[in-house]
């Protein structure tokens, strides 16, 4: 059985600065992968090469059995890959409510859609309280829970979430890990990149770790978090 | 003062068809940050389209027929210059430096003129619009032509279109996504190519409907028509906060009546007695341009961005 996501040998350039260097890795259905590394890894480079905004400079991508090279961003999605981008990205000037439709832009089943939007409110209460509210006004936990939501409405199979935990204060981002974990149990497949390593790890069942371009380290959530090198280099300890 | 009525309506009809105009340059620019300063073009080729529908028709055709289907071509024109403009001259340039899409906006315009005036029938001289006949109408103390009725009824009607095809359509919605940040509305799954080509569509199709208009009022169109008329829309859309629909309607109502207001009533103030008239009026509109880029760069309604698209 092939993954849903198989990334081979993967290189990404801005102009002659190649921020991707050759990366390989796999995602399986139903699992959570994380990708982690400092700033200027290559991580969000990685993902939005992968959701289409980028073009590669060479490599392989193949999502649920199909190549995705060549594929316009906005056919990526169609395929079943949504991407909640770093610095959650909302459209400000619209509404809660209105942001979530866009994320259901492709679907044409309202009743499902309807249903959809109740899911993200039960999931997340306050953005229900405050559907008629301007996205831009909402604070940086409420963004981010609105940014996942709307990734969620194009029922996708694979959720590629940027940074979630950036610039949240802990107790918001505990709420973000705990609701990525739910998401998890529930089935949704997921790749997460983050700069809160322990956070990342200790839930997804694989991780890869990248230093500028490269992936140096990869296994299991669990054995990279006990891995003497990552704890020196990203958790934090000597 | 009894002619202030006369000022304030004759300042509503020109400020309608520089707010129709004015839509199309708000709208490519809240959407791809190009001012598209061919749009003037597009608004003249419109005026030569209606013409050439009204030619063909058989003569002794009565213009309240003829119209529908003169609008029809004259915005079939504009739509389909404005899409080629987009098409194979802006959109190779995406991502170029911002004075590339300038620059060939100046060679766009100065090609469509050059274009009529040798290829269009006696494109040479102005081309005599046909008129509607009969009375005018007096309406609150101020003559109306017949022929002007027709953009003080398209322009309201063409915004509440509008209106609600951004906020309530789904290409609307799509179109208000790609305009406050294009990579996410792909995200979306939304094609930002085709919302462009849109918004372009739109914005000719408004400017064919003012080039009628025009057509109706000066009872004329020439090659040269759309570069005064453009650049006073631009104002418009300056004025009213670019990137705002209803700012540039605002805008080109402002602009309209100040402009008919300076040209009746600056004569008067003790002083300026040789700055009134005709002669004077693009004079006072450009220094209103001036006055709100000094004193709110953001326009009349530059604050509610909520309504940009």
């Amino acid at each position: 059985m092939t993954a849903l996501l198989e990334v081979e040998d993967l290189r990404v350039a801005y102009g002659k600065i190649e921020a991707v260097k050759g990366i390989s890795f796999s995602v399986e259905a139903g699992e959570a992968v994380t990708l982690i590394g400092t700033n200027g890894a290559g991580k969000t480079t990685t993902l939005r090469t992968l959701s289409g905004l980028l073009k590669p400079l060479a490599g392989k991508i193949t999502f649920d059995g199909e190549p995705l090279n060549g594929v316009p961003a906005h056919k990526i999605v169609e395929r079943g890959l949504a991407h909640s981008p770093e610095g959650r990205r909302l459209f400000p000037r619209l509404t809660i409510a209105e942001n979530l439709q866009l994320g259901a832009f492709l679907r044409k089943d309202t009743a499902g859609i309807d249903a959809d939007i109740k899911r993200v409110y039960d999931l997340f209460p306050i953005l229900g309280e405050r559907s008629k509210q301007a996205s831009g006004t909402l604070s940086g936990g409420e963004q981010q829970m609105l940014a996942m939501g709307r990734a969620l409405m194009s029922r996708p199979k694979l959720l590629m979430l940027d940074e979630p935990s950036m610039g949240l204060s802990p107790i918001m981002m505990q709420k973000i890990m705990e609701t990525i974990r739910e998401l998890r149990s529930q089935g949704t497949t997921i790749l997460l990149v983050e700069q809160n390593a322990q956070a990342a790890l200790s839930l997804a069942d694989q991780g890869h770790v990248m230093e500028i371009g490269r992936i140096v380290l990869s296994g299991s959530g669990a054995s990279l978090l006990h891995d003497e090198s990552v704890r020196k280099a990203y958790l934090g300890e000597d | 003062m009894s002619e202030l009525p006369q000022q304030l309506a004759n300042g509503l009809i020109l400020g309608a068809m520089y707010g129709l105009i004015a839509i199309g340059y708000t709208m490519v620019y809240g959407i791809v940050q190009l001012i598209n300063f061919a749009h003037g073009e597009i608004f003249m080729v419109g005026g030569f389209g209606a013409l050439s529908v009204f030619l063909a028709l058989p003569a002794g055709t009565s213009l309240a027929l003829a119209l529908p289907i003169m609008l029809l071509g004259g915005i079939t024109v504009s739509v389909l210059v404005g899409i080629a403009a987009e098409r194979f001259a802006y959109r190779p340039l995406r991502g170029a430096p911002r004075l590339a899409p300038l620059i060939t906006a100046i060679g766009l315009s100065i090609a469509l003129q050059q274009a009529v005036w040798k290829w269009y029938p006696d494109g040479k001289q102005a081309r005599v619009f046909p008129q509607f006949k009969g009375h005018s109408f007096d309406i609150l103390g101020a003559t109306v032509q017949r022929g002007d009725i027709f953009v003080l009824i398209a322009a309201p009607a063409c915004m509440i279109a509008l209106g609600f095809f951004v906020a309530k359509t789904r290409s609307g919605r799509a179109m208000q996504a790609t305009a406050q940040d294009p990579d996410t509305a792909k995200l979306m799954g939304i094609n930002t190519d085709r919302i462009i080509v849109l918004a372009f569509a739109i914005g000719a199709a408004f400017a064919g409907v003012a080039a009628v208009a025009y057509g109706l009022r000066t009872g004329e169109v020439q090659f040269r028509m759309g570069f005064i008329m453009g650049l006073k829309a631009f104002t418009a859309a300056v004025l009213g906060g670019i990137g705002n629909i209803y700012g540039a309607m605002l805008g080109g109502v402002v602009l309209g009546i100040a402009e008919a207001l300076a040209t009746a009533y600056i004569e008067e103030i003790p002083g300026m007695e040789q700055f009134g008239g005709g002669a004077w009026k693009d004079v006072w509109a450009f220094v209103l341009l001036i006055l709100v880029l000094l004193l709110r760069p953001q326009g009349l309604l530059g604050e509610r961005v909520a309504d940009r698209a």
